[in-house]
């Protein structure tokens, strides 16, 4: 039966008669512990605002008609050349609408998939927007501009104005930051744009969109999908792009491969369209782990060390205890106690200090015109993050006891007892 | 009367560094309420013979019996327990943990024996430091006070959980005449009153012959069971 008040009370008296010492080691893991909270913190605070940037913008699954060459060209379609080898030179894209075919009932079909949390119709044009002499070659994209505000972060990225203000003008248009720019323009203006067949059209300037993104920002605008329609003199029908949001982002690939049979149409996921940041978050998480554990490793030997110098100073007082009564493993506990107890200790002082630490990165101003919905730098505040940190400090604390106390366990009294 | 203590041919080799043969066919016993002494050279074995009987040791062959049971061959564990239990042991130097206080030195032993709540323990440990005159001491450090004192504090120890037998390596061997003359006193006081049984290993002989029977050791080997009972 294991007397846990004694052995406790051996332990604590221990750690606080050798409070250098114990200090010293706790503050090993806290600094272990708190690098652990602070880096994991910002590092996956940087890799959400990251992926945000980019992958926010980004559909799960992107609906367009490519335009391609047919797979069969006419001259296979002659009798007369069946089983020849054709050669065919300059072959030209099929005529072919940019429009999706049969959007309208596909949109309703996805909107009724309980796996789809929405699905917005674009318009795409290419336009040019007039200045004076000057034509600047552009997109303008008509959306249904509050579905875009519920499956986005689309508020996030118009600076000026307000998604409402679009809704409920219907000439009106969310220029990008950049030609904003280029072409001296305020909310509130009017801007002409005109189409690639030549008519012009005055639009009212109801605010700014800045992704953050410069190639974007410097062509780009937004207006309403049936502004857009009219524009291009095309029916309600006229949908170019359909981008779909799911629950699940895991299920974008699947999906996006049924969706391309059943349609017959081009579908793109967010996995293939950017399997280049799940790279990026991958280093990111490495950095973090391995600094996090060289200094809990650093630590450790700490913990190490002081033990064994301990167990080295009371081998007196373990011939004692083992003289009168106290078991092998009642000694290695009282050791492995002073290393829980340092490890816990010192674990949650660097909880603390790291939550200290994240709170003012959090603080700090983070300026930058590529991130305009960024105002200071982005960190990442998880619970589970803590408690794999106080877990990570007791495991490393655990292992550093052990060798010592284990040692501890199997002093043999009869040999201290009789050296002096 | 059974004997509280019993060695049956109890054989132990030294094998560094080089073989020695440190005792040789160890066979006797201490009765209840015997206060023996062990007398013999330095280097008889005299120490090593009082660490197997204390359990402490366990590399030798024979047998021990403690209150007819046997000892021998028990884990490490179980000997923790018959030791916390049964035996209290008093060294030459007075090992005490420097760090606590001597009441809580006192407790220790009874502590980890766990049959008793903290204020029964403390109450008991205060009576035995009262019963050896040194009740005052109980809240003074152990590093604080004289090494008659800390014999004494030990001694304490030793009894605090009423073992079957209270063993002493030179207890006095270290001290002046008076606080020696005193530790004798105390121990006397213990077989007369409580009826306990000592084994005292000493190189006094004014100490010794004031037992009733000195067991004498040469080259590992008892040579007088002495003129007790035996
Ligand atoms: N660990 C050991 N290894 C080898 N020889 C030892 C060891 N311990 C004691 N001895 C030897 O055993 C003999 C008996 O020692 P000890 O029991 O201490 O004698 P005493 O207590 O009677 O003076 C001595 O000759 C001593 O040198
Ligand atoms: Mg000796």
């Amino acid at each position: 039966m294991t007397q846990w008040n004694v052995i406790l009370n051996i332990a604590k008296t221990h750690l606080v008669t050798k409070m250098k010492s114990t200090v010293t080691a706790a503050l090993g893991v806290t600094f272990g512990i708190g690098a652990y909270i602070t880096l994991v913190s910002f590092m996956t605070g940087l890799n959400a605002m990251l992926d945000d940037l980019i992958l926010n913008q980004t559909p799960h699954i992107h609906l367009y008609n490519e335009i391609q060459p047919s797979e069969k060209q006419p001259v296979a379609l002659y009798e007369t050349f069946e089983g020849a080898f054709n050669v065919v030179h300059s072959v030209k894209p099929k005529l072919s609408q940019r429009k999706i075919h049969n959007a309208l009932p596909i949109l309703n079909y996805l909107k009724k998939d309980p796996e789809v949390k929405g699905a917005t119709p674009q318009a795409r044009a290419q336009i040019f927007y007039l200045s004076g002499s000057i034509e600047l070659g552009g997109n303008l994209i008509g959306v249904d501009i509050m579905e875009e505000v519920r499956l986005s972060n689309f508020r996030d990225y118009i600076v000026e104005g307000s998604p409402e203000d679009l809704e409920n003008l219907d000439n009106g248009i969310l220029l990008g930051a950049g030609l904003a720019d280029k072409m001296s323009l305020s909310v509130g203006d009017r801007v002409q744009i005109s189409t690639v067949r030549g008519d012009i059209f005055p639009l009212k300037i109801v605010g700014f969109y800045q992704s953050g993104i410069a190639e974007i920002d410097n062509i780009q605008s937004y207006a309403n999908l049936s502004t857009v329609q009219r524009i291009l003199g095309e029916a309600t029908n006229y949908i170019t792009d359909i981008n779909i949001k799911l629950f699940d982002l895991k299920k974008a690939l699947p999906m996006s491969q049924i969706l391309e049979k059943q349609f017959n149409i081009t579908a793109t996921d967010i996995n293939t369209a950017n399997a280049q940041f799940e790279t990026g978050t991958d280093i990111r998480n490495l950095i973090t782990y391995a600094v996090s554990i060289t200094l809990l490793i650093v630590a450790g030997f700490g913990i190490y060390n002081i033990l064994n110098m301990l167990i080295y100073e009371k081998m007196n007082d373990i011939a004692i205890l083992k003289a009168t009564g106290f078991s092998g493993k009642d000694v290695q506990l009282i050791f492995m106690s002073q290393a829980m107890i340092i490890g816990l200790v010192g674990g949650l002082m660097g909880l603390l200090i790291g939550f200290g630490l994240s709170v003012f990165i959090d603080r700090l101003p983070f300026d930058t015109e590529a991130l305009p919905t960024i105002e200071t730098f982005p960190v990442n505040f998880q619970l589970h993050f803590y408690v794999i940190g106080i877990v990570f400090a007791l495991i490393s604390t655990f292992i550093a006891g052990y060798l010592p106390s284990n040692k501890a366990k199997r002093i043999d009294p009869v040999r201290i007892i009789r050296g002096t | 009367m059974s004997p509280v203590l019993e060695t049956k041919n109890i054989n132990k080799y030294f094998r560094k560094p080089v073989d020695f043969h440190v005792l040789k066919n160890i066979s006797f016993s201490v009765k209840k309420g015997e206060f023996a002494s062990i007398m013999g050279k330095s280097g008889s074995g005299k120490s090593t013979l009082l660490y197997i009987l204390s359990t402490m040791d366990t590399d030798y062959e024979g047998h021990l019996f403690l209150n007819s049971e046997l000892v021998t061959g028990n884990s490490q564990q179980t000997l923790s327990k018959i030791r916390n239990e049964h035996i209290g042991f008093v060294f030459q130097f007075h090992y005490l943990l420097s760090e606590f206080t001597v009441l809580e030195n006192v407790m220790l032993p009874a502590r980890k024996l766990g049959a008793k709540t903290y204020q029964e323990i403390e109450k008991d440990a205060k009576e035995k430091l009262e019963m050896l005159n040194i009740g005052h001491l109980a809240v003074k450090r152990a590093s604080r006070i004289s090494g008659g004192e800390k014999q004494r504090v030990a001694i304490a120890r030793a009894l605090i959980n009423n073992p079957t037998i209270l063993m002493g390596d030179e207890p006095t061997g270290n001290l002046d005449s008076f606080n020696a003359e005193n530790v004798f006193q105390i121990f006397k006081k213990l077989k007369e009153e409580q009826g306990l049984s000592l084994l005292v290993v000493t190189h006094d002989h004014d100490f010794a012959k004031r037992t009733d029977r000195i067991i004498e050791m040469e080259d590992g080997k008892i040579i007088s069971h002495g003129s007790g009972t035996d």
